[in-house]
């Protein structure tokens, strides 16, 4: 069984969580319909390191992990909070 | 016959069956087509290229073996019982032309239509049912919502019992619905293709892309670069990685599906079974194993593995269905890539790169359309313009939000 370190709940089994996809950059408001769609449905989707979004679902908990999809490995997750301050946004 | 097939064994100087003809040594000055991807649907365009369009000078190109990738890792399920006018008209074309293959290629594709029941196991499930039956219907396409008594009566194997988690409430059941033999179709279409001039580079890997001005004019690979006019990628489960090549992206999450097979026994299932709510489709092959599948994986991967939660959940929910399968034993058991869409309907027809086309975005429904893309993509490529049957298809539908919301017809779609 894979196993997701949750940085509140610890170790737990991968089927506890939802991955929300990779973090992207957020456009404005008032960017227009094509770079919202293009935020909303185009995809990376690369073959190595990403960096996503994941949901404990029990505890109802967002946080940040970094995976290689190439190989099934998470590498390390981290909360939102450590995240922001090695220079991640939202 | 026992005695020939003595001799035919004993014999030193075997020939084997050689279908597909070998690699060429060096590629040709330029090429009017280069196919990037050695799958059914590449091998289906370049025999419709061939054959329908008089374009010969083509060549395909494989980074592996032919139809080493998805075309051997789906579940062979044939079906056009699709939700949206787009889905159904697209799908029903390649049931037309499913019928005729084994003729049509001088290959048996075993193509064996079983009759598919879509089970229902809530109110909500069976409104969607009757919504695509509509929909079927309106387009030809045979498809009926049936009740247990029916389904007890198509298939008296299942299980319609009420003292299970998940009772069948109904069924969509689509008499045309069957499988085929997989392997059969890619060396069909290979082979009709190669006996027209088309060339096949298999272990020959793109690494990249010549574009000048907006317009692709080379492949590069391993081998060295192909000159060509235009190209058509058709690489299921590295879309996003070969259109990345190529300089653009794509609506696409990679994620795998994994599948397995039992061991062989005598026929016990006639129809080809799928439940969309317990992510669950079986069929009996014509060597008597069960070929089963489950839902696909909860994230993206590029990585062919196989996962214990894959077979406790399969199996569970199988057995509720099918408690007689308990004593069967696993063969094999294999994953597939499966490049996901956002409204679980494909990509095709023209790229922001002039003279570069694509067939992508098939997730966990490629097999089935593996003839109707042949032959609307060579279309595409030999006209310049997308084939009718795909404009709803087009990479720029979702800037326009304009999708073909398929989700509600698939069947493993998690």
């Amino acid at each position: 069984m894979k196993i997701m370190t949750c940085p509140l709940n610890g170790p737990r089994p991968i089927t506890e969580f939802a991955c929300g996809g990779p973090i992207k950059e957020r456009p404005a408001d008032d960017a227009g319909g094509a770079r919202w769609a293009e935020y909303v449905f185009i995809e990376d989707n690369a073959a190595g390191i990403v960096l996503e979004w994941w949901y404990h679902v029990p505890t109802a908990f967002w946080f940040v992990a970094e995976r290689d999809t190439r190989t099934d490995t998470v590498i390390r997750s981290m909360t939102v909070a450590a995240w922001k301050e090695r220079g991640g946004r939202p | 016959m026992v005695l020939s097939l003595l001799r035919y064994g004993l014999r030193r100087r075997h020939v084997p069956w050689r279908v597909i003809p070998p690699t060429p040594d060096r590629f040709k000055p330029s090429y009017d087509v280069v196919i990037v991807g050695g799958g059914g649907h590449a091998l289906a365009a370049a025999y419709y290229l061939a054959h329908r369009h008089d374009i010969t000078n083509v060549a395909v190109v494989e980074r592996g073996w032919l139809a080493g990738g998805n075309t051997a890792r789906n579940t062979a399920i044939i079906r056009s019982n699709y939700l949206t006018p787009e889905g159904v008209q697209f799908y029903d074309q390649s049931v037309r032309l499913w019928r005729t293959i084994s003729n049509d290629l001088g290959i048996n594709v075993m193509v064996s239509e079983r009759g598919h029941l879509t089970l229902a196991h809530t109110d909500a499930a069976i409104r969607t049912m009757r919504w695509r039956a509509e929909v079927n219907k309106h387009y030809g396409v045979a498809s009926e919502v049936v009740g247990p008594a029916e389904i007890a009566a198509l298939c008296p194997e299942l299980n319609l019992s009420h003292e299970v988690r998940y009772p069948v409430l109904g069924a969509l059941y689509h008499p045309p619905g069957g499988i085929a033999r997989h392997d059969a179709v890619a060396w069909g279409y290979a082979m009709g293709a190669a006996a027209r001039g088309v060339e096949i580079h298999q272990m020959t890997e793109v690494t990249g892309f010549d574009i000048d001005h907006g317009r692709v004019t080379g492949v590069r690979t391993t081998r060295g670069t192909m000159r060509t006019g235009r190209v058509l990628q058709a690489v299921a489960g590295n879309s996003s990685r070969v259109a990345a090549l190529a300089g653009f992206r794509l609506p696409i999450r990679t994620v795998p599906l994994q599948a397995c097979v039992s061991e062989p026994v005598k026929p016990f299932l006639d129809t080809v079974i799928v439940s969309g709510s317990l992510h669950v489709y079986i069929s009996q092959t014509a060597r008597g194993e069960f070929v089963m599948g489950g839902a696909t994986d909860p994230y993206a991967l590029y990585a062919q593995r196989s996962t214990l939660e894959f077979k406790e959940t399969l199996f569970s929910d199988m057995l509720e269905l099918f408690p007689q399968l308990a004593h069967m034993k696993m063969l094999r058991q294999w994953a597939g890539l499966a490049d996901m869409t956002p409204d679980f309907s494909p990509v095709m027809g023209l790229t922001p790169v002039e003279n570069y086309f694509i067939d992508s975005g098939w997730g966990t429904w490629g097999f089935k359309a593996t003839p109707v893309c042949g032959l609307t993509m060579a279309a595409t490529v030999a006209t310049g313009k997308p084939h009718a049957l795909i404009e709803g298809f087009a990479l720029d539908r979702f800037a326009r939000f304009d999708q073909i919301g398929e989700r509600g017809a698939a069947s493993v779609g998690s």
